[in-house]
């Protein structure tokens, strides 16, 4: 311990040396100014240049990334606006479709009740036509019938005798 | 029992002494040379002082010095110091030059060589970095030497300056930059054979907290103003008590990059003393066992951990920086008003 003691002091491990000191200052100043033209200039520009090569690298990869999410968000609203679009036209053509049909049948119902409606009329007609021709007929054949009848039956007295009655009966009634 | 307690103190308080009186401030050459040299010097100095108990062991180590056999501590200070000589043990060593300029020792240094490879490997790697950046075309990925760079370039922008200095972190990123990957590279280069920690010198981490220093200060002034910068000296209390609060903050202002020089000196140098300490049990218990059961694993674990030091001491030096940049510069405003909130 006694002989570490003096050799460490003695030895001189804290001893100034103005020379070192000198040489020491000189070569740094001198690798400073050196080594910041050669070295740390373009080094530290570079990395500075890196770093904001990195940032707009990754700026641009957010906004190319929104710009696909709003492109994707939009596709999807498209094909969504489509879809319902489709499906309304769908919907209408079928709509349309119902109606056309309900229409025709309604009318080919009208038509044809109306045809049918037509018919009747027609047969009416011509039943009443006919019975028309049936009875004129008949009332021809009645009044020849009653003609040979009555041409049968005719007698001058008896025709007389109601006269003579009837011209009674009437100026009775009237004194 | 008392007697030898007290001695031991004393024995070890009289280096202590011994040691501000005479190398405080001694000038270069006295302290580039050899350990051995400076240990047998303090033998004739000891005993004329006054402590008589303090002087008993000191002969003593200066006889061992003097028979040639070499102490495991001189060997392990000769190891982690500074001098002029680079040893490329056993292939001869390489001596420095030695430089006076104007009365001011300016030799090279093992240290300073250490700093010098360091700025060299920084220079050639940090520009295979900035070059290969600039061919970069902006989707290509980065890749080798660049890519580890560029991700410490992140790191220490992104992670240590952004949080801690906030707005305007910009204008302080280089010499962070730098003083990390300076530290970083001293760190590693201490690591490898015959290397040496040039950030396990207190001049070299002194230098670089001062950096910090002079910046915290001038940006301090400028965020601030002379007006801004005085009152917080006064740490916005009552007039009466700023004859206490601006000596303690103007002393706050210097601890932190004391704090800093400590810190990074003392991590680096405690690493080496382990991992050397531990070799020398071998040597010192001259057993072969010792060494492959004790000391080499151990060692190897203490190196790992030295890695991850080198790394974490880089890291703290500089997320410190930067936290002391950032409450230099850092508005009263928002402050004031989170007090208030508080209050009400």
């Amino acid at each position: 311990m006694l002989t570490s003691g003096i050799i460490l002091l003695e030895g001189g491990l804290l001893n100034p040396n103005p020379g070192l000191i000198f040489w020491t200052a000189l070569t740094f100043l001198i690798v400073l100014l050196i080594l910041k033209k050669i070295a740390w200039g373009p080094i530290v520009s570079m990395l500075e240049e890196r770093s904001k090569g990195i940032q707009s690298a990754i700026d641009r990869a957010h906004s190319a990334k929104d710009e696909a999410e709003a492109i994707l968000k939009k596709n999807r609203e498209l094909l969504a606006k489509a879809d319902s679009e489709s499906e309304k036209i769908i919907r209408e053509g079928r709509e349309f479709a119902d109606k056309v049909r309900s229409e025709l049948t309604e009318k080919a119902q009208v038509e044809s009740q109306k045809m049918i409606a037509a018919a009747k009329d027609e047969i009416e007609q011509e039943k009443r036509r006919a019975l028309d021709v049936l009875r004129n007929e008949v009332a021809d054949m009645a009044v020849k019938g009653a003609e040979k009848i009555i041409r049968a039956t005719l007698d001058a007295e008896k025709q007389a005798a109601v006269v003579n009655e009837m011209i009674r009966e009437m100026s009775a009634t009237r004194n | 029992m008392r007697i030898t307690s007290i001695s031991r103190i004393l024995a070890l308080v009289v280096p202590v002494l011994l040691c501000l009186n005479s190398h405080a401030f001694a000038v270069g050459g006295q302290n580039e040379a050899p350990v051995r040299e400076t240990a047998t010097a303090v033998a004739p100095a000891a005993p004329a002082t006054v402590a008589a108990p303090a002087a008993v062991p000191a002969p003593a180590e200066g006889a061992h010095a003097a028979e040639g056999e070499e102490k495991p501590g001189d060997l392990i200070m000769h190891h982690i110091l500074d001098n002029s000589t680079f040893a490329f043990e056993p292939f001869g060593s390489i001596h420095l030059p030695h430089i006076v300029v104007g009365g001011y020792d300016i030799s090279i240094t093992k240290h300073v060589v250490m700093i010098w490879l360091a700025s060299v490997l920084l220079l050639i790697v940090g520009g295979i970095a900035g070059s290969s950046v600039k061919n970069l075309s902006a989707k290509q990925a980065p890749k080798g030497i660049a890519n580890v760079i560029e991700s410490l370039v992140d790191f220490i922008s992104n992670d240590v300056a952004k949080p801690n200095i906030g707005h305007g972190f910009e204008k302080y990123l280089p010499y962070l930059l730098t003083v990390f990957f300076f530290i970083l590279f001293c760190n590693l280069l201490g690591l490898i054979p015959y290397g040496a920690t040039a950030t396990g010198n207190i001049n070299v981490t002194l230098t670089l907290a001062a950096f910090t220093f002079v910046i915290t200060q001038v940006s301090a002034f400028k965020a601030h103003g002379l007006k801004g910068y005085l009152q917080h000296l006064t740490a916005g209390t009552h007039w009466s008590l700023w004859i206490i609060m601006v000596p303690i903050e103007v002393l706050g202002q210097f601890t932190k990059p004391f704090a800093l020089t400590i810190r990074l000196f003392a991590n680096m140098t405690a690493g080496h003393i382990i991992i050397l300490s531990l070799f020398f049990i071998a040597f010192i218990l001259k057993s072969y066992i010792v060494a492959v059961a004790v000391s080499i694993p151990f060692a190897i674990f203490i190196y790992l951990l030295e890695l991850f030091v080198a790394f974490l001491q880089a890291f703290v030096f500089t997320m410190l920086s930067a936290l002391f940049i950032g409450l230099a510069t850092q508005h009263e405003g928002g402050e004031e008003h989170a007090v208030e909130g508080a209050h009400h």
